[in-house]
């Protein structure tokens, strides 16, 4: 079988106040369910190795991890290749229990936006508080960039994870292209 | 003349000059002036013509409550009207011309409409050009476009680029003057997180010009030791050059950034439109000041008595040589001191007061040695293009002149109104302050956020302080007071600065000058200068029954133009409450919305122009559909091949080598924008029982079935086929426009109305690549990419089954949108591209060719199938289509059931589906209407049906259609007439919908 390709196969914007790449596939699982059962928080703790993310969280380690994405649903995150091992690991803790795991990874598309100006980027596409004391690493926001849905979060203070639908990568990367063009700093959140 | 002088200039960099056009005359200023400062340095004081009857216009004011210096700024690209010379900063290289002169502006033919002012009243348009009623539209209208208007309109597309940026805060303060500094200090200090915004590049406003102490040092140095202190906070954030443009629920406000306007060309956006969200909002937006009326207040030369002390101070330019001052109060005695002290004259200070003992003011310009005229007034301004003369009256009489006095300037204060804009936006009320004869923010009624209480606190002037001691305690304590109910403790030693007080006596009111002015006065007083609505106008109109505000303002035009009202706004409705021997209260204002300022569309745009003017949606195999000659459908916001044309081939061309090669050999469709909507729980047969008309509960896993849903009404909102992949598991297939829209349908159901059911539903579209194979060899080359079995014994029709097909993991559905051997075959996206690529190869001798969607409708259409958005339009139903044998009959319930038993649904001359077929082969027009016998009640032919779908059939060689006729299935073999947009009548004959293998033993081998 071929490899997949992700939307936009490693692009990347360098000449703005921020940089933008597009990232490689990586697994991902929507799961969705009652998030206090034992047998979702089980399987989770074994597939990502991380603790349940609180309200509007994400917990990260290593490449893997899950993040929240409503009261009854989770985002799971890791390697591209182990996506179908580990909706079997949820499959069979889940059993006859009432719950839903899918795998969304080809349906996304991953960036990177990285540099002291990225919180100033998002915030120009993005109807959320990026700054330190409210969107600090370990939390994640579900939202909009312009005109489509997107979540993202930080990765350090001044790097940020962001996903969108695959079919719109060229809109996104394009937006955050425009968000980052020379000299538009905002020079609003003090490092 | 209006000159440089040698000193003044707080704002000028005098070591940088630049040149700038006006009307292509080369002019020079220097870096800080104004566009107006600039002007008037070079003696430009006539600047525009007004909006109806020409006049000529100079400049009044000195920021965003300017009516006339209205320009057209830049060229091409960069090309904008209505820009205010007052707030624009002057660049080298700007380039300036005035508006609204034919032919020039030093001679214009409108002007000619003066002498006309008498046969031009209020209301004049409404009652002039109502009769004959076909003459407006034809005659009447155009000739009034072409003369009227303000600006010309951009032809070029816009150069520059513009973003929006979210914030948010505890504490927004608008205005960065002395009340909104030491807010922003107090509220700082209280640990809030600040955001402070001044329209202007400069902070402090009016303090430096006005003048004052504050704890023994200067008003300047204590503003600057403000911006120092507040700079090197982390929680405050100044930002110069943003307006505070509106006001909105729930602490939302938007703030206007000019980023290049001062420096065209600069890299980085022109404009940002700030998206603010505050825990409250403090408006310090100041006062402006309100013109007199007296008779000849609009020409040229008489101006806003702070505007004059503004350019004085702020740009070292004086309007006149002799400046008569003309004034109800103490504060214009301000400018006539500044000017004196400056080296110019003032000839006279007319007071329409009469004081029983001098103020301080007073005394301090008699002193200086400035004329005093107590109890006096205009009683008309002399002059053209310029101010040459002032004739003085009594205040109190009819205006019988006493004494005629030259001077080239005049500057005139009838009082301070604040800024009570942003406080209003959002429902803040207004009180009326007979002391400052003035309406001031309702303390008692603030705007109302969603807890209950107020959010908007208005401070300083904006609330009706006009001392700088009044104006800095009261800004400290509406800081403090907001920031306490947010929570903040302020700490003990933080308390207000005390300013040196200054003493100043009450204005008096004067809304007409002189008091008994007579209607020949009254002619000549303009109360709105843009649209040249005057005291005579406002009279007429009370006089005709107009007594609301809001519709005096629409009858006379008053406060309508781009400065809304600014200026105008309390002289109108005092004159208005005069005429009707009103109090003032009672007659209220006019609504105050937002933007306070014109802002830019591009501003509003934000970035969405160009490439992101909007997201275009594009599959896994989008770069190699455009490879390959595709031509483009939109379709939602993906773009989907139409065709793949062929180097010469003409679309209609590859179209139908696209139909015969799908039905002769085999074609691939990418049908990955289809919804594909996975619906999971121990309820979901029950949840899509509901959603479809038919019965999906009973479909056995491994079986697909195609199902209709409907709204609530009844009406067809969507179709696709549904495959049950396990017990609990459904995979529901809608179509492209459909997949979020479905989605959010069935979680609206769930999460509102059957939040009880155990289902769960997922999105997953995007997550496969989906690639029709159809045709007659569609099997043959599935079994050449091998690794499964697709015979008809394995996987027969309405089947799927999961599998591995030359190595790709796939799921392959049996279903056939097109009558032919056809499966749909769902591979992971990131392989999208590959598996497409293997298919062609493994077809290359199969005859395989890609078709687009032109080919898949006519393809269905052939075979009767309808389409979402094609044979529906929000208004059909399922029994309109023929389609009854996919309404359950057993079900209890499903949406749209109810609905679809009111009398209209069963009606019986409901029109129904049928097919169409012309009589000469040609093809229908799409949307033709087929005409009846008779005329309805508007004399218009009665209509009995129309095209739903229409294409050639190259397959049969001739036109085939689909229309909804009235009674269509019992008339089978009638021959309709359908006139044609192109003149011709077409002749269809009724026919059964499906064309083209009408047992579907194609699709079943």
């Amino acid at each position: 079988m071929s490899e997949p390709i992700s939307a936009l196969q490693g692009a990347t914007y360098t000449q703005g106040i921020a940089e933008i790449t597009a990232l490689d596939p990586i697994g991902m699982i929507s799961l969705r369910g009652d998030l206090t059962a034992s047998y979702l928080k089980k399987p989770v703790k074994k597939i990502t190795g991380v603790a349940m993310p609180e309200v509007r969280g994400i917990n990260l380690d290593a490449g893997k991890g899950v993040a929240w994405m409503s009261p009854d649903e989770l985002l799971l995150i890791g390697p591209y290749a182990d996506v179908a091992t580990n909706l079997e690991t949820l499959h069979k803790a889940i059993g006859s229990n009432h719950a839903l795991a899918v795998n969304v990874s080809d349906a996304r598309a991953v960036f990177r936006v990285s540099g002291v100006h990225t919180r100033e980027v998002l915030a120009k596409l993005a109807p959320v508080d990026t700054s330190r004391d409210a969107f600090a690493p370990g939390t994640i926001r579900r939202t909009r960039l312009a005109q489509v849905p997107a979540a993202f979060w930080m990765i350090d203070d001044d790097t940020a994870e962001l996903v969108c639908f695959r079919s719109v990568a060229q809109y996104v990367f394009d937006l955050l292209k425009t968000a980052a063009q020379p000299g538009s700093e905002v020079n609003y959140h003090r490092g | 003349m209006s000159t440089r002088i040698a000193t003044g200039g707080r704002l000028l960099n005098k070591s940088n000059a630049v040149s700038f056009s006006f009307n292509g005359k080369q002019l020079r200023g220097y870096e800080g002036d104004t566009l107006a400062s600039a002007l008037l340095a070079n003696d430009q004081m006539l600047v525009g013509r007004s909006f109806k009857y020409h006049r000529p216009r100079g400049i009044v004011a000195a920021g965003p409550e300017e009516p006339n210096a209205l320009m057209n700024l830049g060229r091409g690209g960069r090309f904008e009207p209505n820009q205010r010379a007052t707030t624009t900063e002057l660049f080298d290289g700007l380039d300036a011309t005035s508006q609204n002169h034919w032919p020039s502006l030093e001679f214009d033919m409108g002007a000619i409409n003066k002498h006309l002012s008498r046969f031009l009243p209020a209301g004049f348009y409404y009652k002039m050009f109502i009769h004959p009623r076909p003459f407006w539209k034809h005659v009447y209208e155009p000739i009034i476009r072409h003369s009227a208007g303000l600006g010309k309109a951009p032809k070029e597309q816009d150069a520059d680029s513009y973003e929006h940026f979210h914030a948010f805060c505890d504490v927004l303060i608008i205005g960065g003057g002395v009340a909104g500094l030491e807010a922003a200090r107090t509220a700082a200090r209280a640990g809030a997180k600040v955001i402070l915004l001044e329209q202007t590049a400069h902070w402090g406003g009016r303090a430096a010009v006005d003048g004052g102490a504050v704890e023994e040092a200067s008003v300047t140095s204590h503003i600057d030791g403000l911006v120092s202190e507040l700079s090197a906070m982390e929680n405050v954030q100044m930002r110069t050059r943003v307006m505070g443009a509106g006001v909105y629920d729930h602490g939302y406000v938007l703030g206007y950034e000019h980023l290049t306007d001062h420096a065209p060309g600069a890299q980085g956006p022109r404009h940002r439109l700030w998206r603010i969200r505050a825990g409250h909002i403090i408006t310090a937006t100041g006062a402006i000041e309100r013109p007199l009326s007296f008779a000849g207040n609009d020409i040229p030369g008489v101006m806003l008595a702070a505007a004059v002390r503004d350019y004085l101070v702020n740009f070292g330019v004086s309007v006149g040589d002799r400046t008569v001052v003309v004034t109800n109060n103490d504060d214009a005695y301000r400018t006539a001191i500044a000017v004196t002290e400056a080296g110019l004259n003032v000839p006279a200070i007319l007071d329409a007061r009469v004081l029983p003992e001098d103020s301080t003011l007073m005394a301090r310009a008699k002193e200086l040695g400035i004329r005093v005229l107590m109890g006096h007034a205009v009683s008309s301004v002399t002059g053209g293009k310029r101010v040459t003369a002032v004739n003085v009256c009594s205040q109190a009489g009819e205006g019988a002149v006493l004494e005629t006095i030259d001077c080239d300037a005049v500057a005139m204060s009838g009082g301070w109104s604040p800024v009570v804009h942003l406080w209003s936006h959002c429902g803040g009320k207004l009180v009326w302050d007979a002391r400052l004869a003035t309406f001031r923010p309702d303390v008692n009624h603030p705007p109302i956020g969603a807890d209950g209480h107020g959010f908007v606190t208005a401070a300083g002037a904006a609330a009706g302080f006009f001392s700088l001691d009044d104006i800095l305690h009261d800004a400290h304590a509406a800081a403090d007071g907001v920031v306490t109910t947010l929570g903040f403790k302020l700490p003990v030693d933080v308390v207000s600065p005390n300013a040196e007080r200054q003493e100043e006596t009450p204005l008096a009111p004067v809304w007409m000058m002189p008091h008994g002015a007579n209607v020949k006065l009254r002619e000549k007083t303009w109360l709105d200068y843009q649209n040249d609505v005057k005291v005579s106008d406002v009279r007429l109109a009370a006089q005709e029954g107009f007594v609301s505000v809001e519709h005096t303002k629409r009858y006379t035009t008053l406060g309508m133009a781009t400065d809304q009202g600014k200026l105008s706004n309390i002289n109108g409705l005092a004159t208005l409450a005069g005429a009707l021997d009103a109090d003032i209260p009672t007659v209220g204002t006019t609504t105050f919305r937002p933007p306070y300022h014109p802002i830019s569309m591009g501003a509003i745009g934000g970035e969405a122009r160009g490439d992101v003017f909007q997201p275009l949606r594009r599959t896994p195999m989008h770069d190699w559909h455009a490879a390959n000659g595709a031509e483009w459908e939109p379709v939602g916001h993906w773009r989907r091949p139409y065709s793949y044309n062929r180097p010469g081939e003409t679309t209609h061309d590859a179209v139908m080598r696209e139909v015969t090669n799908t039905r002769t050999n085999m074609g691939l469709l990418d049908a990955s924008t289809l919804g594909k909507i996975i619906v999971k729980g121990p309820d979901a047969g029950k949840f899509l029982d509901m959603l479809y008309t038919n019965m999906m509960s009973s479909l056995k896993p491994g079986k697909c079935r195609y199902g209709l849903m409907c709204s609530e009404n009844g009406f067809l909102i969507d179709d696709g086929v549904v495959a049950r992949i396990d017990d609990d598991t459904f995979l529901c297939h809608t179509t492209t426009g459909g997949a979020d829209r479905i989605h959010q349908h069935m979680e609206e159901w769930l999460q509102t109305e059957w939040w009880d059911w155990q289902v769960y539903v997922a999105n997953v579209t995007e997550q496969y690549a989906q690639i029709a194979v159809v045709g007659p060899n569609a099997r043959k080359c599935l079994e050449k990419l091998g690794g499964m079995d697709v015979s008809k014994d394995a996987l027969g029709f309405m089947e799927w089954v999961d599998g591995e097909l030359g190595g790709f993991k796939c799921r392959i559905y049996r279903i056939s949108f097109s009558g032919e051997l056809s499966y749909e075959i769902a591979v992971d996206a990131g392989v999208g591209q590959a598996f497409w690529d293997a298919l062609m190869v493994a077809g290359n001798d199969l005859g395989v060719m890609p078709y687009g969607t032109e080919c898949l409708h006519i393809l269905r259409a052939e075979k009767g199938f309808i389409m979402i958005g094609d044979e529906t339009d929000g208004t059909v139903i399922p029994q309109d289509l023929g389609l009854n044998w996919a309404i359950s009959k057993k079900k209890e319930d499903y949406l749209g059931k109810r609905a679809q038993q009111r009398s209209h649904m069963v009606d019986p001359t409901r029109w129904k589906l049928v097919g169409l077929e012309t009589t000469d082969g040609s093809t229908l027009p799409d949307g033709a209407y087929a005409v009846g016998e008779g005329v309805n009640e508007n004399d218009q032919s009665n209509m009995i049906g129309r095209v739903t779908s229409t294409y050639h059939s190259p397959t049969l060689g001739k036109g085939i259609a689909m229309g909804l006729v009235l009674n269509g299935p019992d008339r089978m073999g009638e021959v309709l007439e359908f006139p044609g947009t192109d003149g011709k009548i077409y002749h269809a004959k009724i026919v059964d919908p499906v064309f083209y293998d009408k047992e579907g033993e194609k699709q079943n081998v």
